[in-house]
């Protein structure tokens, strides 16, 4: 720009100083590269040195490109969105989801033809399983709730999200965690905590990400120009706050050395094991549940154009729901050395979470109220009413699976596995599906290139998830009574290894209810993609109203 | 009691307009359980029962568990008997909060596609389990275990293994500065049957099980470490000498 302007073009703070702290990471991790114990540790601090150090040529180079002053919060008296994180990281939960069910089917398949191990390190069972896992929840879901939460605060608060560099630091930041996550597994650096297992460096990085995170959404929530904080973002807020509590409380470990990517957690057997699980079922309650329900508050009112049912059942429901959740998590150690009193804790507190629950379900149906026709002819809003309905299935079947007796028959079996994907497939999936559906096209404002595909998107997957949770409810309970089943004669009746025999037609009808589910998770791959490529603008599709400027309303 | 909870509501209108609020609210709330649930399994002394006989990982079993660890053995086996009838009969005595107090981390696990390995030490002899880690399905036909030919072609890596045991005391595992000492030789020792590193390995590690080196050209393998620890799995208390009746809980 030839205007002339009295400000002198300079770095601003933050600029400088992350470029500052990624070239000492750099510099550190290089260092640690070349003395590590082990190549797999030497790999991941060269990335982390590679890593940092196109971070800060990205810095430069950017400050190069840019004007002096940076980029205005307003224009016109609007505020001036900032979507490319949000963009970001709509693309990436796409990418990882496909290859999270990848995996998926692929470790489900191995259950049914084991030879699919190949009798190699890097793709047996054990070690594909946490990929999966951590595929699935924390880099499809993390990146959806990332993108969601980023645009969801802006618009319903009016104003540009905080920081400059930040929400990318946040974005970049947490992809970077999750390549050293995933690949550590596959090399065998595990921490062997089920949803926690990358290790403590990995954990160090994800911390610096996460309280950025937490500060860049929290800022823009202070700086709004609404009067009121929107209900979903404080589903946010509670998932950012509280994942930051449990991982910090689950993560405290000694590394053996700077040199080894092995720590020893502090907490040992029946302590390691209720903090473990305190943090797992606190994963399920705000990574997959109050994350989620955050994007059901505003994307299934926004798709409905209906106001949310009840104002008051969200205040109840929402501070029933984060105080009853964190006591949940010894229901996972029914029976075992975990003392009573905890275990009956737990459980009491599950049954209690099934009224919170379901008060999210009822808030997010009945706001269909009046509008129950759509559901015919918009297949996206379909999905996520549909998620809403699966989130009240897993969250009644939850509560249940904890009463002690059920629990005695359904623990280590696949009923577990059948109930988990039930919400993971069933309510986070479907909620993300139909989320990105909004959202992709809003960001880039084009029209949605099928509908008819989103049509089969849910069909086939809707499908696939059935034939899921149905093999997986037979195989446990089935596993379940024959592991407890006597003979006339007193004697155990079956053999453990004649339970796993039994279990091969489930698993291979499990795995084919995954394949189903893959390929409607390709079938929308495809469908963004020739809504990217499209040339035409939006008409319908874009939320952004012709209301005058001075009036409008939280988007 | 809607009634009344509805006059109280407007007071909400503070939380969702001050957003510091809404976060200290938000701490608050989610605070209570996790103190209640955690704190006094720290302090409560019937938390773990008093059994004589749990004594830490020698070694040579401790890098068996971490390559237990490493390779995701949790994913499918859990180390958790229950007190059901069927558990004890299948797998034996239930599992006891003192016998994986020096399992840092736990590995209860939360599914079982395998049995149960809580007390599988002793049950199956070195060779067994040899053949079982290179070829599941050689020794059960219809096993859907992964086959894992490659950890006794691994030799083990034990340099610098005694920091691992300088990090575990850290965290309150009482290994001594004489344990932490003689690691090496103590690794090497569990591998040389009737030497005098051997016996002066069992002196610090009670009832460590000594069995020759099976690697190639006599080194210790992956899978030796591996075997070391799976034989020792539930064999610390002597369950003949044990009074439940002293530790209800």
């Amino acid at each position: 720009m030839a205007q002339a302007t009295s400000i002198p073009k300079s770095m601003t703070l933050g600029e400088l100083g992350l470029a500052i702290v990624l070239t000492v990471l750099a510099f550190a991790s290089l260092y640690i590269a070349a003395k590590a114990y082990t190549a797999p540790y030497a790999f991941h601090a060269s990335l982390f040195c590679l890593g940092s150090a196109v971070a800060v040529f990205a810095i430069a180079s950017r400050y190069h490109s840019r004007g002096a002053d940076l980029t205005p919060a307003e224009i016109d008296g609007k505020p001036n969105y900032n979507l490319g994180p949000v963009k970001f990281a709509s693309i990436a939960g796409l990418f990882w989801g496909i290859a999270g069910f990848t995996v998926g089917l692929y470790i489900a398949l191995e259950l049914a033809y084991p030879w699919l191990n190949l009798d190699t390190a890097y793709i047996n069972f054990g070690r594909l399983r946490p990929l999966h896992t951590s595929a699935v929840i924390f880099a499809f879901g993390g990146n959806v709730l990332i993108a969601t939460s980023f645009y969801v605060v802006q618009r319903t608060s009016r104003v540009r999200l905080a920081g400059d560099l930040a929400p990318w630091f946040v974005v970049l930041g947490y992809n970077f965690f999750i390549v050293i996550a995933g690949t550590g597994y596959l090399l065998g650096i595990t921490r062997s905590h089920e949803y926690a297992e990358p290790e403590w460096y990995a954990i160090l990085w994800l911390v610096a990400v996460w309280l950025t995170y937490f500060f860049v959404f929290l800022i823009t929530v202070a700086r709004r120009h609404e009067p009121h904080i929107y209900v979903a973002n404080w589903f946010y807020l509670a998932f950012i706050i509280t994942i930051a509590v449990l991982v910090l409380g689950n993560n405290t470990e000694i590394p053996v050395s700077i040199f080894s990517s092995k720590s020893y957690p502090v907490w040992s057997g029946v302590q390691d094991a209720m903090i473990q699980w305190w943090y797992g079922h606190n994963a399920v309650g705000f990574f997959l549940t109050a994350g989620f329900l955050a994007i059901m508050y505003y994307f299934i009112p926004k798709r409905a154009d209906r106001p949310i049912y009840s104002y008051r059942l969200s205040i109840i429901h929402f501070w029933a729901l984060i105080f009853l959740y964190i006591w949940a998590g010894p229901h996972h150690l029914h029976y075992t050395a975990l003392p009573d009193w905890a275990q009956t804790l737990g459980a009491t507190f599950s049954i209690m979470l099934w009224m919170p629950s379901w008060g999210g379900m009822i808030n997010g149906l009945m706001t269909l109220s009046g509008a129950w026709d759509k559901l015919r002819a918009d297949p996206v809003l379909r999905m996520l009413v549909v998620s809403v309905a699966f989130y009240g299935m897993a969250t009644f079947e939850g509560p249940l699976m904890s009463i002690k007796s059920v629990n005695s028959l359904s623990h280590y079996t696949d009923w577990g596995i059948g109930h988990v994907h039930s919400g993971a497939l069933g309510w986070v999936a479907f909620v993300s599906f139909g989320a990105l559906y909004c959202l992709i096209p809003w960001l880039y404002n084009k029209k949605l290139y099928s509908l008819k595909l989103v049509d089969w998107h849910f069909w086939i997957a809707t499908i696939g998830i059935v034939f899921y949770i149905s093999a997986m409810w037979v195989a446990g309970i089935m596993q379940g009574l024959m592991w407890r089943a006597y003979t006339d004669q007193g004697f155990l009746e079956y053999s453990f290894v004649e339970t796993t025999e039994a279990m091969h037609p489930m698993y291979v009808i499990r795995a084919l209810g995954g394949a189903l589910f893959l390929a409607g998770a390709l079938i929308m791959v495809f469908n963004i993609y020739k809504t990217l490529a499209s040339q035409s603008a939006a008409e319908v599709d874009a939320p952004i109203g012709a209301s005058p400027a001075g009036l409008a309303p939280a988007e | 009691m809607s009634l009344s909870l509805a006059k109280h509501l407007p007071s909400h209108k503070f939380i969702e307009t001050h957003s510091i609020w809404l976060v200290i609210g938000i701490i608050v709330a989610i605070a209570i359980g996790g103190i209640v649930e955690i704190v006094p399994l720290f302090y409560l002394k019937n938390t773990i029962e008093k059994v004589d006989g749990v004594r830490p990982y020698s070694p040579l079993e401790l890098a068996g568990f971490n390559i237990y660890v490493r390779e995701g053995c949790y994913l499918c086996h859990s180390q958790m008997i229950r007190p059901l009838r069927d558990e004890v009969e299948r797998y034996g005595h239930y599992s006891l909060a003192a016998e994986s107090m020096y399992d840092h981390p736990f590995q209860w696990g939360s599914k079982r596609n395998g049995p149960d390995l809580a007390r599988v030490g002793g049950k199956y002899s070195d060779d067994w389990h040899r053949d079982h880690l290179r070829d599941p399905r050689s020794v059960v036909p219809t096993s859907i275990m992964p086959g894992y030919p490659f950890l006794e072609n691994t030799p083990l890596d034990a340099e610098r293994f005694s920091e691992n045991l300088v990090a575990l005391s850290r965290v309150g595992v009482p290994y001594t500065s004489e344990m932490i000492g003689k690691t090496a030789e103590d690794l090497k020792g569990q591998t040389m049957p009737d030497s005098p590193e051997a016996a002066a390995m069992i002196k610090r590690y009670p009832k460590a099980i000594v069995r020759p080196a099976t690697g190639q050209n006599g080194q210790i393998s992956e899978a030796d470490a591996l075997i070391a620890y799976l034989q020792r799995l539930g064999t610390q208390v002597d369950f003949k000498l044990y009074d439940d009746k002293a530790n209800i809980r």
